[in-house]
């Protein structure tokens, strides 16, 4: 048993340093994607095209999972609030909850799965068939123009999503709290705009879905642009995004948190 | 140290190069003089495709150096680099063209991210290149409705599109007909002669190359095995140069990437 030991110890050793190069490596091509700012948005309309391929093709299931979360919130929340006789409160919670948590983090969940994965493999492949080497033997930067386009569209989708997902959410629990199970509308609407402070939610919510943009685009394209130039390589990179993304944005959601409530 | 206005626009100094401590160049010297027509022979796996990435400046030798228009590559910083790059056009073993933009947007591509010409000065020269090599008619292809071949006839439209000082081919004659391969030969010696170019050809292909070529190098083992005029080696007697021209798989050159003895491997599947 002990013959083992070492080995493990070198396994263990070995998967911490490729853990800190892969960190190391992640923050050099987000330093990189800054250094050609000016450049890449000399060309808006790369940008343009993937906000289009990123955000715009994910508005639908963003939009219909909203729709369902919300209506998830409003059969909950009503469950629990009657029995406090507080049914009117219906409006706050499902808000608070969307604004403050569900929105930017369910948001960046199906942003991985959806816009994320297709980065990373669209990168992987081009790196796969010498796209980018070709690009660097014609003296264009594939971070400038591969890199950095995808990454600012990320970046002002991502909070643009989150703002449509809390707001569909909203219609979905008002759609089941008060045409079918009757809250009053005036209550509903009343309380939410009484207690849904500017400050503390909505700018928090936004500063969280700016924060998961950049994680997750940036975990998406360094994967891609790390991956082993095979189709086992982009494969596995493509699952190492959602799940790096997904752990990503759980951790760093509960850090915010804790200093948003702190603050 | 070096003479910048040298009659060789490149040249690789005792170049030695290896990946993961197994070298593959040991040692290669070469020369390609201003204006000429220099092939790289060697088998498969000798590093050919390596040594144009080496002259690309996408890998860093271990030792010696490759000096473009008299600048040690690997000394250049990023910037440095770059430039040296926009006076190369390379044309990709397998292609390499970008899958997600048409035909003409793919030859268009190095004109539009390097100069600020209007559209219709694009247009033209993106259809005399796709001329040249045959495909104006398939312009509005994408890359993945092309056939090998031509695919890589766009790749050398797009490896020519700004009349580079230096265009290097890999493999231009792999998966070509007898007819698109004459036409890539001429094309090849007329765009080197008609830019003032200087041209590397790397290739498997005696016979097409022997006939429009001005000098060889022979690659074998990591270093320069033979190296002359085609003439010069149609007539040498030396044993690589013999094996090459007449395609003989024993001889010097090794067909084999180096492994233990064939009978003892099989046998030793029936011992266990
Ligand atoms: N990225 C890499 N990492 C490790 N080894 C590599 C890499 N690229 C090439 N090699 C090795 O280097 C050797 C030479 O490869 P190279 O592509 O330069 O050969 P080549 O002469 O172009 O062959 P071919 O005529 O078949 O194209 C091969 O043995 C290959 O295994
Ligand atoms: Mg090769």
């Amino acid at each position: 048993m002990l013959k083992g030991l070492p080995k493990a110890l070198a396994g263990l050793g070995n998967r911490t340093i490729e853990g800190i190069w892969r960190i190391g490596a992640g923050a050099r091509l987000f330093f990189y994607i800054w250094f050609y700012l000016l450049e890449s948005f000399k060309r808006p309309r790369l940008i343009v095209r993937e906000i289009y391929a990123t955000g715009v093709l994910s508005l639908l299931i963003i939009v219909v999972s909203a729709f369902f979360v919300g209506m998830v919130l409003g059969l909950q929340g009503y469950n629990t609030l009657q029995k406090y006789g507080s049914s009117e409160a219906i409006g706050v919670l499902v808000a608070l909850s969307l604004v403050r948590e569900l929105g930017p983090v369910v948001t960046a969940l199906l942003f991985a799965g959806r816009a994320g994965t297709a980065i990373t493999a669209e990168i992987g492949l081009m790196k796969a068939t010498e796209q980018l080497s070709a690009m660097e033997m014609m003296a264009v930067s594939p971070v400038a123009r591969v890199i950095a386009p995808r990454f600012w569209a990320g970046f002002i989708s991502m909070p643009i999503l989150a703002a449509l997902f809390s707001m569909v959410g909203v219609l979905g629990g008002y759609f089941v709290a008060v045409p079918i199970i009757g809250v009053d509308a005036g209550a509903f609407w009343s309380q939410m705009q009484a207690s849904v402070d500017f400050r503390d939610d909505i700018v928090n919510g936004i500063i969280k879905s700016l924060v998961f943009g950049v994680v997750c685009t940036l975990i998406a394209l360094f994967e891609g642009y790390d991956a082993p130039p095979t189709a086992e390589g982009v494969s596995r990179a493509t699952t190492r995004t959602v799940v790096n993304s997904s752990l990503a944005v759980l951790g760093l959601d509960f850090i915010l948190t804790a200093f948003m409530i702190g603050a | 140290m070096h003479n910048i206005m040298s009659d060789n626009i490149v040249e690789i100094d005792n170049l030695s190069f290896g990946f993961k401590g197994r070298l593959l160049h040991k040692g290669i010297n070469m020369v390609f003089p201003r204006g000429k027509v220099v092939a790289i022979m060697g088998g498969s796996g000798s590093g050919k495709t390596t040594l144009l990435r080496l002259i690309g400046g996408q890998l860093k030798p271990n030792i010696g150096e490759v000096r473009v228009d008299g600048e040690v590559v690997h000394k250049q910083s990023i910037d440095g680099l770059y430039q040296l790059r926009r006076k190369m056009g390379m044309l990709f073993q397998f292609g390499a063209l970008f899958t997600d933009l048409s035909v003409f947007e793919n030859v268009a591509f190095p004109i539009r991210e390097h100069t600020n010409l209007p559209e219709s000065m694009v247009r033209d020269f993106v259809m005399l290149k796709l001329n040249a090599v045959g495909l104006r008619g398939a312009q509005s292809l994408m890359p993945t409705e092309l056939s090998g071949g031509m695919a890589r006839r766009v790749a050398l439209a797009r490896a020519v599109a700004l009349d580079p000082q230096i265009i290097m081919y890999d493999e231009p004659f792999a998966g070509l007909d007898p007819i698109s391969m004459g036409v890539v030969c001429n094309l090849i010696r007329s765009l080197n002669d008609a830019l003032g170019a200087t041209t590397i050809v790397v290739t498997h292909d005696v016979h097409e190359t022997f006939s429009f070529v001005d000098y060889v190098y022979f690659v074998s083992g990591g270093v320069v095995v033979a190296e002359g005029t085609p003439d010069e080696l149609r007539k040498s007697d030396m044993p690589f140069v013999h094996q090459f021209v007449h395609g003989e798989a024993d001889g010097p050159v090794p067909f084999h990437y180096p492994a233990p003895d064939y009978k003892k491997e099989m046998l030793r599947g029936h011992d266990a």
